[in-house]
């Protein structure tokens, strides 16, 4: 080959094209830069629009008290909401994750976590409509238990996704061991392989809970009710949740609503964005310590 | 130093054929004694003056001075750990990566400081080719796995004959001629190291480093990368880090035999001996070097 | 380790069998034990499933009346009047797949810039910290991103935004005269856009960091800029992946009814200007459900429903079928 066009004795800097394609990279970096920015900057205005606006209403009145000035009695019927859902999704969602990790051939366990997938990807207003067909038409009521079930199908596969991972995660030399033990597969599920995992499971439920809470339009078609003045605890009545009531409040025309709106906001945000982070850092450090 | 011949941008005779034109004495096999004399007149590519190198507080390489001379191919040998290969990658800049690393000394090519503030990493390694341990094939066909890097350099036209060039360079052409399209991955190993070290002449560098090229290949695909050697000799400057002694002994002029030593304190890697081929495995002066090519160690 | 029960020989000697009943009733329970878990585990993984297979079945089941008088014709007609009981989706599966698309084309780059800055550009310090604050904004509920459409970014858009845009590009029709309140389908787009972002942005990151770094270390070994990289190795080899997360943020953006409706304004016509309002799918849903009476009006919306269903499970299906498939063998140019 005859020689390429450059001098090796020459300096160091760039020769030929390579200035014009420096700057088509620092152009490229720059951009990439901008957009992490970009991202950072959205979540930072958002966050602080809702926490300077929202700081104003917020006060042990605005948390305890119903109507007219508290929401308390929403925040009461969120948590009953949540929990319930929380409590029918979590059972099933984990022993699913068993199923995945510790019984399932490859073409089942695919099957499954197709399944899986396509629930998550269930547009919110879909199992809402699904569940007031599937409950509240047939006893004509509208109930807080509905909207638990919607949100449970919600966290269904968030649950069983992360569990799997985390049970993925836990050596197979803890399985062989107890296997050489003589140990029967439920015990060793049970006794060994659960309490390992337990951490990884309890973040992702506490991530699936999180992405639940905020879920507004189950409960606008299963559970639309006013704050109202008085604590309900019956859960198969309508309860009154957060998500509504704001979207409630964002459709008025009204800056009194507005305000306490934000307050609203500000409550449901700080709960989900203090329960991720910390669900993520422990999911991390317990990852962390598995693998290591 | 080469004339000065069509420059490759817009140049529009690519010719099969062509000749490498050099000035100097043409290189011949790594013969008789007399190893000063066969460097009168040639500078060297690289010169390494006191080049320590450090990845963080570890000290891995201590006081290195070496001159690798030019069109020869220059082997670096030694046990596991002694810093050949951190040498090797500071000659291309690619140790840039590692965050901790530091360097002491200096590095010049063809008299240039290699890392002084104003040099471009991107130019050093246009000039400077590696060819790594692990094959490392793109996932693209075997014609664009060639192609890639001339095109990026503006090199657009007499793209096919400079393919076949390289793969011939590389002793490759005849086994793939027929199915350049095809995705580079399906070749075998000894195949795809040969597609990297076409990749790697195929831009026509000054240099090429490779690093212990045949180590993860069968001794069938080593034998063709070792004929390869020979074939490229003369026409780049080669510095060839290996396990293989025997390798080295047979395939160059010039070897460097690298190794721990503890005399400033922790065990680091140290340029132990650096001689003519013959020299070192016949009568090295350093006793460890005597050693370690006797196969007493390492 | 249930099933061959030879009896090791500590158990049968000595004394009078008690240990050997023992030992047989412990393996009968472990084997119930195993089999009652099974059982379990079995029936919560079809659980997703069956639910998938009721959805499908109760939207249609709603839906039937309203399928059975307008057919499919109901996908292009427009005119959609509770009052008149006539409804056609063809104005909400536009402003659906405007909405969308739009947020998409808008997203998806950034979405991938922001990918390869946490990847391959930001030392692992800063993407610690970047990567969670990138995730949580996919954190922040609809209803509040919603809400801040309403009284902070709809405001923006139509004082500032609309008027820049129709000013620069107004001889596009996408790009029209402003309207009065910042709600229009535009709106909503910017509002769908922040919610894809996170999830694609996450997605290609993971993709990019499992590019081989042989592979990258040898183009840079051939004196390629780090753009060159990206563009000739990292980018062509996760294609496949970043396509299918892609098309899980296009599901996301599909489904959201909530976000949508606080910002897009409720329209009923289909306009060429983004700047218009408009409807969705979800949207409509949303808007109408809670109050409507007339049997052939929920029916209408339970049609809708079904639309929206089979746009959504055809996204997550492609999304996954393409994700599957994996690029590493790909030739690419």
């Amino acid at each position: 080959m005859s020689q390429a066009g450059f001098d090796p004795t020459a300096p160091l800097t760039a020769s030929g094209n390579l200035r014009r394609r420096r700057v088509v990279s620092r152009v490229a970096e720059g951009g990439a830069t901008a957009a992490a920015v970009a991202a950072v900057a959205v979540l930072g205005i958002v966050t602080y629009t809702v926490v300077a606006r929202g700081a104003k209403a917020i006060s042990l009145d605005f948390l305890f008290t119903g109507e007219p000035t508290g929401i308390g009695p929403a925040i009461l019927g969120t948590g009953l909401i949540v929990l319930l859902a929380t409590a029918i999704a979590m059972p099933i969602g984990v022993l699913t994750a068993i199923y995945l990790t510790e019984f399932s051939g490859s073409r089942v366990s695919g099957f499954v976590r197709s399944t899986l997938d396509l629930m998550n990807g269930l547009p919110s207003i879909i199992v809402g409509l699904f569940l007031f067909v599937l409950l509240v038409k047939p006893t004509q009521t509208l109930s807080g238990f509905a909207g638990a079930l919607a949100l449970a199908i919600i966290e269904l596969p968030l649950i069983a996704r992360g569990s799997q991972e985390v049970l993925l995660l836990v050596p197979n030399s803890l399985r062989e061991a107890s296997d050489a033990l003589g140990v029967s597969r439920w015990r060793s599920v049970l006794t060994v392989i659960l309490p390992t995992a337990l951490g990884g499971i309890v973040t992702s439920t506490v991530l699936a809970v999180a992405r639940a809470a905020g879920e507004t339009a189950p409960l606008l078609l299963l559970t639309p009710a006013p704050v109202g003045t008085s604590f309900n605890f019956n859960i198969f009545e309508e309860l009154p949740s957060i998500p509504f009531t704001i979207f409630t409040l964002s459709e008025e025309a009204n800056p009194e609503g507005f305000t306490r709106a934000w307050g609203c906001s500000l409550v449901l945000l700080s709960a989900i964005l203090f329960a991720s982070l910390a669900a993520r850092a422990l999911l991390a450090r317990s990852r962390a310590r598995m693998t290591r | 130093m080469s004339a000065g011949f069509d420059s490759f941008e817009g140049g529009s005779s690519p010719v099969p054929g062509r000749v490498r034109i050099q000035s100097g004495p043409i290189v011949g096999p790594a013969g008789a004694s007399g190893s000063a004399s066969r460097e009168l007149g040639l500078e060297p590519v690289f010169e390494a003056r006191e080049v320590s190198v450090y990845y963080g507080r570890k000290r891995a390489l201590a006081a290195v001075n070496l001159r690798i001379p030019r069109n020869r191919i220059t082997a670096l040998i030694g046990p596991s750990g002694c810093g050949k290969t951190t040498f090797l990658r500071s000659l291309n800049r690619m140790n840039d990566s590692v965050p901790s690393f530091r360097i002491e000394g200096q590095i010049l090519y063809h008299g240039h400081d290699m890392y002084a503030s104003n040099v471009d990493r991107v130019e050093v390694r246009r000039r400077i080719g590696m060819v790594f341990q692990k094959p490392n094939p793109f996932a693209k066909s075997i014609y664009d796995n060639i192609a890639w890097a001339p095109r990026n350099l503006g090199m657009r036209h007499g793209l096919d004959e400079r393919v076949e060039e390289a793969l011939r360079g590389a002793a490759l052409w005849d086994e793939v001629k027929d199915r350049l399209k095809d995705s580079a991955l399906g070749l075998s190993g000894g195949q795809q190291q040969r597609l990297c070290i076409a990749r790697a002449i195929a831009i026509e560098p000054d240099v090429l480093l490779l690093d212990e090229p045949a180590s993860a290949l069968d001794p069938i695909a080593t034998a063709s990368i070792e004929d390869l050697m020979h074939s490229l000799k003369g026409r780049f400057t080669i510095v060839i880090v290996t396990h293989n002694m025997q390798q080295a002994a047979r395939v160059a002029d010039r070897t460097a035999f690298f190794s721990l030593d503890s005399s400033h304190g922790e065990p680091s890697g140290t340029l132990i001996e650096f001689a003519d081929t013959e020299k070192i495995f016949g009568q090295p002066d350093d006793p460890r070097t005597r050693d370690y090519v006797s196969g007493r160690f390492g | 380790m249930s099933g061959n029960t030879v009896n090791p020989a500590y158990i049968t000697a000595g004394n009078d069998g008690r240990d050997a009943r023992a030992a047989s009733r412990l393996r009968r329970i472990d084997r119930l034990g195993d089999g009652l878990l099974f059982g379990l585990c079995a029936l919560a993984s079809l659980l997703g499933a069956v639910v998938l297979v009721m959805v499908a079945y109760q939207m249609i089941h709603g839906a039937s009346p309203s399928i059975s008088k307008f057919g499919l014709g109901f996908l292009v007609h427009t005119t959609w009047q509770p009052n008149f009981n006539v409804y056609g989706a063809g104005t909400l599966i536009f402003g659906t797949v405007v909405s969308s698309f739009v947020a998409l084309a808008i997203g998806a780059p950034i979405a991938i810039s922001i990918g390869l800055f946490l990847s391959l550009l930001a030392p692992s310090g800063v993407r610690g910290v970047i990567s969670p604050l990138v995730e949580m904004l996919a954190a922040i509920p609809s209803v509040i991103l919603g809400f801040w459409g309403i009284l902070i970014l709809a405001p923006f858009v139509q004082s500032t935004l609309e008027p820049w845009l129709h000013d620069w590009f107004g001889f596009i029709p996408l790009f029209g005269p402003p309207q009065t309140t910042g709600a229009s389908v535009f709106t909503a787009s910017l509002i769908l856009t922040i919610m894809i972002i996170p999830i694609v942005a996450s997605i290609s990151r993971d993709l990019f960091l499992a590019v081989p770094r042989e592979m990258q270390e040898g183009a840079s070994a051939l004196g390629a800029t780090r753009w060159e990289v990206v563009r000739g190795i990292v980018l062509p080899t996760t294609a496949s992946g970043v396509t299918a997360a892609s098309l899980l943020g296009l599901g996301r953006a599909l489904g959201e009814a909530i976000a949508v409706t606080q910002v897009i304004g409720a329209g009923s016509r289909i306009n060429a200007s983004l700047f218009e309002t408009g409807d969705t799918l979800a949207a409509r849903i949303a808007n109408q459900f809670p109050g409507a009476i007339t049997q052939m009006h929920i029916a209408s919306l339970y049609y809708l429903g079904v639309i929206l269903l089979v746009i959504g499970l055809v996204s997550n299906l492609l999304a996954q079928w393409i994700g599957r498939r994996f690029d590493y063998a790909r030739v690419a140019k």
